[in-house]
């Protein structure tokens, strides 16, 4: 399918681009990696009357720190993650779930800024930021303003951006050297988006812990009492304290039965992965999907899907 | 003969051109001044047509059905008792029966202006109840997809053989499975396209199509047009695959040819996968009910059936839907000694795109159903599944073996092959393995198919003049012609795309004439230039194309022999062909010269030479009842009991296809065949919301497996010749991907088994998995 016609226009800078949205709040679309605007423009799903392409600002294409925090440019690439041209405050977070999201093309071209704006919640990146406790930062007519993640989106495709504002970077802050994460997801085969995945982030020194659920139809959801646990010392009951709380915080998440016992394990072994063991690469957990490759080395295999662990 | 010709794994050499992008699809091909076409599609499942308005300024760049005067609609029939054939418009004037139903055609300079233009056609519906399901198409009141019809049954067989009562009363064991096949689709790479035109000089259209079938779409098209079939010649250029899709006359192909004859300008349509996933013919749609009958040894005396096939809305041209349900029918027994039988296949129509053909037709859910209830008669006996099979085989000593459902099992040794597959995964270490707990919690399974597949079949009484359809295969054709350089072309009337025809044809030549494979032209696809054959289609091209060129190949010998004797100045008795050259007793001559003499000194031949010279035109006519190739599958899974994915951990495939030309095209055949087994298996679905819209619509909702999907297979193939073709050879092409379904299906079961848990419907998703062990924790039945 080919789109419907459309002007399109590349601002030079922020400013020009926040004043074209400006002058088109309802008729312009921003187009950064085009991996999701480009297919829903061609099934002529969107058929805005211009694209903006902001692929070219500087200032969306690097990234710098500032103080413990690190800002990642909008328009800085998967696989510009993936392979760790971006400082590591994550502890290796960042770069695995790079890895795991859809194909090297994709990634070569999609963009974190892309991704979270765009807010599919199947897509990994708003399940990981907001287990990150991450800030964005949006530009618009009357100024920048900073919003956490977990705040920005409301909705499955919906989020608080206002008509002539542009998402620029994404705060992170940095991990101490405390701190542990696990991982884990659950796709029908690599290159899907996830059926089902968990992010958990235990930083003790910050006294910040959380478990967040990622699923297709709904934006992500923090565990609360799954978090709570997870922030304690290891105990020797952790799994069953853990399944309690679990099943605390899945009841308020809206899942079939079947969905449920899925969403149950993800969150399950994301938690007990790295979070709580310090021997977490010890039991390294296959990845996860149907009909599975033998024949490559485990760096191709675990491209996809994977339960990934800090050291 | 020789290390390139039958037996020689040689690479292909079709792949020189492909892996430098100098292949030819229809998407390559650009005519001046083309214009592109995009077709105004139902928006509805079922709905009437109430007004169609072309947009202003546009209104002669779009054509509807008026437009279309004088088509012929697409009727494809059979003579099968009670079959109803469906009335298939070229465009769609009063009622839509399926989303994405052409309704009308927009031409503009370019593929984006032409959807602009048919974006602006308004067309008003009136919306009709819409038949989803085969079990919505069977209920009382049911909507009407085709109301003359006065139900929505296209064809209802019975087969019945043996003495089934008998069966019955001596039975210590019934089992009953069900068994439910999804609807897929054939998915190839590259979706349909045709570009036409008008050749003024020759007062003909030339039509590019990806299509499998140059000539029954040559005689489809010239029928609905109205034209001779001199005038409309079919190219199949590079084809980038098919697995059955592209075998049927298609509304936009027929359109598109109106266009370019009307306007006497090219036209062309790509099709995008959007349309593809949402218009095109699908495939599978398939539901049975197995009943077995066993003595206390697990024998299975008898065998009953029940299959529904959910057709779509229309039966394509030439192979009409209904087939599906016979040829499930006739092949439920499976490789297995069973002397009383009853069957009957429904086939129904709904408010969904055309069934058509697909990798395997129909015997996949065959399989299923003697596999899955040979795995319930193994359990019922309390033997393993290996053992059941064993005991139930058609042994080698009863070949050739006429079975219950008249098909005619030639060569093989079933119980060999299976044993050999159960060897390949270690099946006495798996079984071991099973009575302990994995550390990951997870849960192993094994899982066996074992089928035969019937290829090659001809004309009849078994073959394709049995269902009395529009194209009845027959003879073969092929034309071998050496060249004044000594080389060789060979014309052929079956068509490649992915089965390297040019390499292993060329090995059949090489076979005969010791000719280099590299120094032979394989053509075919164009109906102007390539001898009239019906296509590639149903494990056949080797076996028939196959046949023809080894007796042209023959026949070839003649004058090569003569005039190298003559240059030789031996007699015809002492000359012999040898790796491209005539030798005699006291020299040898090149094929070169062979071909200098004939096509420039003419003076050099002998007197009495054959003035047809150096070509060569030679038909063969298969066996009828076709060849007989078999294979074993063994499937080895870990389920994952709370997310429900499932990881082949080993899969074995023993194949024996009788004389294999190119084992690593065999091996190619059998991996990809497979890989379309496993989509089958475990991935893909054409999904309809209760409206009939369809929702699997784009390959982020349609699911297909992906290279890394795909796990290392263990193959092995064994090599029984079959007495009844050339050389021993049997067809390959759809092997691969019968077994799969059954092969995991067992095994997941098998792994479900302590759950109490099982799935019987594919594909098996995680989902339902999961849905599986919810079910059978909360104690209701799977």
């Amino acid at each position: 399918m080919k789109p419907a016609p459309f002007g399109y226009l590349r601002p030079d800078t922020l400013a020009e681009a926040i004043g074209l949205l400006k002058e088109w709040p309802q008729d312009a679309r921003v187009m950064a990696g085009g991996q999701s605007l480009g297919p829903m423009l061609n099934l002529r799903l969107a058929q805005p009357k211009h694209v903006i392409d902001i692929s070219r600002l500087g200032e969306l294409c690097d990234s710098s720190m500032s103080g413990d925090t690190l800002a990642i440019g909008a328009c800085i690439t998967h696989a510009q993650i993936e392979d760790g041209k971006i400082t590591d405050v994550t502890r290796g977070l960042l770069t695995q779930v790079a890895k795991g999201i859809a194909y090297r093309a994709v990634r070569n071209r999609g963009t974190l800024g892309g991704s979270l704006a765009h807010a599919d919640p199947a897509a990994d990146w708003l399940t990981t930021m907001i287990a990150l406790d991450a800030s964005l930062e949006l530009a618009g007519t009357n100024g920048r303003s900073q919003v956490k993640v977990a705040k920005f989106v409301t909705g499955a495709m919906e989020t608080t951006i206002e008509a002539a504002q542009l998402l620029t970077c994404v705060l992170v802050p940095r991990l101490s050297t405390s701190a542990r994460w696990g991982y884990a997801k659950y796709a029908r085969k690599p290159g899907d988006f996830a059926e089902s995945m968990a992010i958990a982030v235990v930083d003790p020194d910050r006294a910040s812990s959380r478990v967040v659920l990622g699923r297709r139809s709904e934006p992500p959801a923090l565990m609360q009492a799954s978090s709570q646990v997870l922030a304690g010392k290891p105990a020797e009951s952790l799994t069953e304290k853990l399944a309690t709380a679990i099943e605390v915080d899945l009841s308020s998440v809206r899942a079939d039965q079947a969905d449920w016992t899925m969403h149950r394990a993800i969150v399950l072994r994301a938690s007990m992965s790295k979070c709580n063991s310090p021997e977490g690469f010890e039991d390294f957990p296959k990845p996860i999907w149907s009909g599975i490759i033998t024949r490559y080395p485990r760096s191709v295999r675990n491209l996809a899907v994977s339960a990934q662990y800090a050291p | 003969m020789s290390e390139l010709g039958v037996g020689a794994s040689l690479p292909r050499l079709e792949d020189e051109r492909f892996l430098h992008g100098r292949a030819q699809f229809c998407a390559d091909i650009a005519l001046p001044g083309t214009l592109h076409a995009a077709f105004v599609r139902s928006s509805h499942a079922h709905a009437r047509i109430v007004a169609i308005k072309k947009p202003s300024g546009s209104e002669k760049q779009v054509y509807c059905a008026v437009d279309l005067a004088g088509l012929r609609r697409i009727r494809s029939t059979a003579k099968l008792p009670g079959f109803k054939p469906s009335d298939w418009p070229v465009l769609t004037v009063d009622k839509v029966r399926h989303v994405g139903e052409p309704i009308a055609m927009a031409l503009g300079a370019t593929a984006a202006e032409a959807e602009d233009i048919a974006a602006l056609v308004e067309v008003e519906f009136e919306q009709l109840p819409a038949v989803v399901s085969m079990w919505d198409a069977l209920a009382g009141g049911a909507p009407l997809v085709h109301e003359e019809w006065g139900s929505n049954v296209l064809v209802d067989m019975k087969l019945e053989a043996g003495d089934l009562a008998a069966a019955k009363s001596a039975a210590a064991h019934v089992v009953e499975r069900s068994f439910r096949m999804n609807r897929m689709h054939p998915l190839p790479l590259e979706g349909r396209a045709c570009v036409a035109s008008y050749d003024g000089r020759l007062d003909e259209l030339v039509i590019y199509v990806a299509h499998q079938l140059p000539v029954p779409l040559q005689i489809g098209l010239s029928q609905i047009l109205g034209m001779s079939q001199r005038r409309v010649r079919v190219v199949a250029p590079d084809v980038g695959a098919s697995f059955g899709l592209k075998t049927y006359v298609e509304s936009e192909t027929v359109c598109v040819a109106w266009a370019a004859m009307k306007l006497r300008r090219p036209v062309r349509w790509i099709q995008d996968r959007y349309e593809s996933l949402v218009c095109d013919a699908n495939c599978r749609d398939y539901h049975c009910k197995v009943i077995a009958y066993a003595d206390a040894n697990g024998r299975v005396l008898g065998m009953e059936c029940d299959v529904t096939v959910d057709s779509g809305a229309y039966s394509p041209w030439p192979w009409p839907a209904g087939l599906e349900g016979g040829l499930a029918l006739g092949n439920m027994q499976g490789c297995y000694d069973i002397r009383a039988f009853r069957g009957r296949a429904v086939n129904v129509v709904s408010n969904k795109p055309a069934g058509q053909p697909f990798r395997g037709v129909a015997r996949p859910l065959s399989c299923c159903g003697h596999e899955i209830v040979m795995d319930a008669v193994a359990h019922a006996v309390g033997i393993d599944p290996l053992e059941a099979r064993l005991r139930n085989f058609v042994q080698p000593a009863q070949m050739p073996y006429v079975s219950i459902t008249k098909k005619t099992l030639d060569s093989g040794d079933y119980g060999a092959a299976l044993k050999r597959a159960a060897e390949l995964i270690g099946l006495p270490s798996i079984r071991a393995r099973q009575k302990q707990a994995e550390p990951d919690g997870r849960l192993i399974g094994v899982g066996f198919a074992s089928f035969y597949e019937q290829t090659a079949y001809g004309t009849g009484p078994f073959g394709y003049a049995a269902w009395g359809i529009e194209l009845v295969p027959g003879m073969e054709p092929a034309v071998a012609r050496l060249t004044g350089d000594g080389e060789l072309i060979l014309e052929v009337g079956s068509h490649s795309h992915g089965q390297g025809h040019e390499t292993v044809f060329a090995q059949l030549a090489n076979e005969v004439l010791g000719i280099d494979p590299r120094k032979v032209s394989v053509r075919f696809g164009d109906t102007s230039s390539s001898p009239a054959g019906t296509g590639t289609y149903a494990s056949r091209s080797m076996v028939t194309t196959g046949g023809a060129i080894i007796e042209a190949c023959q026949l070839l010998q003649v004058p090569i022999i003569k005039i190298g004797a003559h240059l030789l100045q031996c007699k015809e008795a002492d000359a012999r062909i040898r790796n491209g050259r005539v030798e005699g007793p006291q020299g040898s001559v090149e094929f070169a010269e062979i071909g200098r003499a004939w096509y420039h000194h003419p003076e050099e031949l002998p007197a009495d030479i054959d003035p047809a010279g150096l070509t060569a035109a030679a038909g063969h006519k298969a066996y009828d009842p076709g060849v007989f190739a078999y294979s074993a599958h063994a499937a080895v899974v870990a389920v994952d009991r709370e997310i429900g994915s499932i990881e082949i951990i080993d899969y074995a495939i023993v194949a024996d296809c009788g004389t294999r030309v190119n084992p690593l095209l065999v091996e190619g055949q059998v991996v990809g065949g497979f890989s379309n087994g496993l989509g089958n298996a475990l991935y893909e679905e054409s999904t309809y919301d209760e409206l009939g819209q369809p929702t699997a619509t784009t390959l982020a909702d349609y699911t297909a497996p992906g290279a890394p999907s795909i796990p290392e297979l263990k193959l092995d193939f064994m090599e029984t010749r079959s007495p009844f073709a050339m050389l021993g050879m049997k067809g390959i092409g759809e092997n691969g991907a019968i077994g799969p379904p059954a092969a995991i299906a067992n095994a997941v079961n098998d792994a479900l088994r302590p759950l109490g848990a099982s799935v019987y419907e594919t594909p098996i998703t995680a989902r339902r998995v999961r849905a599986a062990i919810a079910r059978a924790r909360s104690g209701g039945t799977a």
